[in-house]
């Protein structure tokens, strides 16, 4: 019975694939075939490039749990996700529906530009331009020493807020524009019937909005979160001595300790963890939406 | 329950006069239609009324209180949009839940209520389906319990049955009627459609540009229409323009038609006559029968449309093309390129004053 039906996705499939080969082909060199290097790594005691001996181990991974350090590293660096994601939902939300639902023609494309305008430029000047901006004597200090009465003093530089601001505006974009795909598919008019059904405009967005802007929120969450956990950049740079995070000590391994397995068994450690933790929630957060 | 009162509201959108001066008294537990073409306005009246947006001038009140600058959630109004608007994320149930759950009722008020509305209109088993897997005369029927539920004074609305096919739409016109019956709501209906008006309300509002055409019950707008556009907009019209003569008015070419309805004009004015195509007997002789058919013209036929219960020929006559519709009577039926004479009574001729 069910013979028409598989032939036509089989023969469905048999057009896909040339469409699908580049994208697959690409993936499986350029993702597949390091990451498998990395896993191989992984479990070796020492590289096998400079022609020292070497072996197939698990302590790399055993060094993650004998060591309280790892442990405490990767829960900041997970709460920092979290704090990041969070003040990313705080800030984006409001503009992604502001971009969706208030503004209309030229002013939308406008404000638009400049939300997405971090994304075109480049990270490290990024960071670079909030450590003018934020350390002693600098941009805000001054600015802020210029109109204020009294003096204050403004050195955020080195310090974990530094880090936040810095991770915040390299990744609210993320949450702007995923809110704003969800937020403008939303139609006005259950908006309006909301209203018209007494509800006020506080209500209508908890109880209409909201869920149905769900899917957009739990996206930009996914694309946040998980790159903020393994961040050195914006840590290293703007958090200086307070800035040591599970991210930074992976990148100490490749490139100053030059420790590949112990990196890249820390890698995947972070790997499963993240894993671990969407596999947690999508099913909560779907039944939510 | 409650009448609404129009008074001189005027709107604008920049420079485009949405509407101007508009008054209409709406008596409560009436059934009134909106009507006019896309643009006329009747969605912007429809939409200050409910209260998404304030007048410019003029006041609106509602059971006597005046409303113009209340925001739409503290109007008590029910509202059923063009889309039916229903929530995606909730059941149907949920839906029709939503304006007693946002008023906090407690839930065993809410679920006995949300029973009888759509037990009301008769889908009282399918209150756990999700919006989706409705068809569209499903969803419409949700939509209006959802606006009801709440018992609001007014009924507001929007095109509710302009997504539906033609079947279904006459189902749902019956089915309205009949629950507005029920509930006796003052119920106020946005349509283009001018058959849904006719057969639906007990008062027509026609408007356009922004201004009210004309106001009353739909026998006596299409009787007695006062202006051409309201003639050839509810239903339709043969219009014929010349100068009044005191008993009706004579055509360019010396032709005079009597009329009985409608204004009394001073001789010398411009004005023009209405005839509706099936108050026009078609016939090929020039006999004059009866007195009563005291207005002729002559023509030729130059085609005919069968609709199966009737007929509707357009006879041309001096470069103008007249519609008559003759019901199937079974009579001999007229061929196209046949000369003809037409006959009408002035009881059937409208007379109006040119706009």
């Amino acid at each position: 019975m069910a013979v028409p039906g598989a032939t036509a996705s089989r023969s469905g499939l048999r057009s896909a694939l040339p469409l699908l080969a580049p994208a697959y082909l690409w993936l499986t060199v350029a993702i597949f075939l390091p990451l498998s290097a990395m896993v191989f790594f992984s479990f070796m005691t020492d590289l096998p490039l400079s022609g020292k001996p070497w072996a197939f181990t698990l302590g790399n991974y055993a060094a993650f749990f004998s060591q309280s350090l790892y442990l405490t590293l990767l829960l900041a660096s997970l709460r920092l996700g979290l704090e990041v994601t969070l003040w990313c939902v705080v800030i984006g939300y409001p503009a992604a529906y502001v971009l969706a639902k208030v503004l209309k023609g030229r002013s939308r494309e406008a404000i638009f530009l400049l939300v997405i305008l971090p994304f075109w430029s480049n990270g490290l000047v990024r960071i670079f331009s909030w450590a003018m901006v934020l350390r002693e004597g600098g941009i805000l200090d001054t600015a802020l020493n210029a109109v204020l009465p009294f003096k204050i003093n403004i050195d955020l530089m080195y310090s974990y807020p530094a880090v936040i601001i810095g991770l915040v505006h390299s990744y609210v974009p993320y949450m702007v524009l995923t809110c704003y795909l969800t937020l403008q598919a939303i139609d006005d008019s259950l908006i309006e019937a909301g209203r018209s059904l007494g509800a006020s405009r506080l209500q209508v967005l908890k109880r209409v909005i909201i869920p149905l802007s769900l899917p957009g929120l739990v996206a930009g969450a996914a694309l946040i979160f998980v790159p903020v956990v393994g961040s050195f950049m914006e840590p290293r740079i703007l958090g200086g001595r307070t800035g040591t995070f599970y991210g930074t000590v992976i990148e100490d391994q490749f490139v100053a300790v030059f420790n590949w397995p112990l990196g890249a068994a820390l890698s995947f450690i972070l790997l499963a963890v993240v894993l671990v933790i969407l596999a947690v929630a999508a099913p909560v957060l779907r039944r939510a939406a | 329950m409650a009448g609404v009162q129009v008074s001189n509201v005027s709107r604008s959108f920049g420079a485009h006069k949405a509407l101007d001066d508009v008054s209409i008294d709406f008596a409560d537990g009436g059934f009134y239609a909106l009507l006019g073409p896309s643009g006329s306005g009747k969605t912007t009246l429809l939409r200050q009324i409910a209260g998404f947006d304030f007048p410019d001038s003029g006041r609106i009140s509602i059971g006597g209180e005046s409303v113009e600058r209340v925001p739409v959630e503290k109007r008590r109004i029910g509202m059923v949009f063009q889309n039916y608007a229903l929530f995606p994320n909730m059941s149907v149930a949920d839906n029709v839940a939503f304006g007693l759950s946002v008023r906090g009722e407690n839930k065993a008020v809410i679920a006995s209520e949300v029973q009888r509305a759509l037990d009301l209109v008769q889908l009282g088993k399918l209150g756990r389906r999700r919006p989706h897997q409705l068809s569209g005369g499903q969803r419409q029927r949700v939509a209006l319990a959802r606006a009801i539920v709440t018992k609001p004074r007014v009924l507001l609305l929007d095109e509710p049955l302009g997504a539906l096919d033609k079947a279904l739409r006459v189902d749902m016109q019956i089915e309205l009627k009949r629950i507005q019956r029920e509930i006796g709501i003052t119920t106020i209906f946005v349509t283009h459609d001018q058959e849904e008006a006719l057969t639906m309300s007990d008062r027509i509002g026609i408007l356009r540009d922004g201004r009210l055409v004309q106001e009353g019950p739909p026998e006596e707008i299409y009787d007695r229409p006062k202006s051409e556009f309201a003639a050839t907009f509810l239903g339709n019209a043969n219009i014929f323009r010349g100068d009044a003569t005191g008993n009706g008015i004579r055509l360019p070419d010396g032709t005079a038609i009597a009329a009985k309805v409608g204004d009394r004009l001073a001789g010398g004015a411009k004005a023009s006559c209405a005839v509706r195509p099936e108050r026009i007997r078609i016939a090929t002789d020039a006999v004059v029968s009866d007195a009563a058919d005291a207005n002729m013209l002559k023509g030729k036929v130059s085609k005919r449309i069968f609709a199966g219960n009737n007929s509707t020929y357009f006879v041309e006559r001096a470069g103008q093309t007249l519609k008559v519709i003759v019901q199937n009577t079974g009579a001999d039926r007229l061929a196209e390129g046949q000369d003809v004479v037409l006959r009408w009574s002035p009881e059937s001729t409208v007379l109006i004053a040119a706009g």
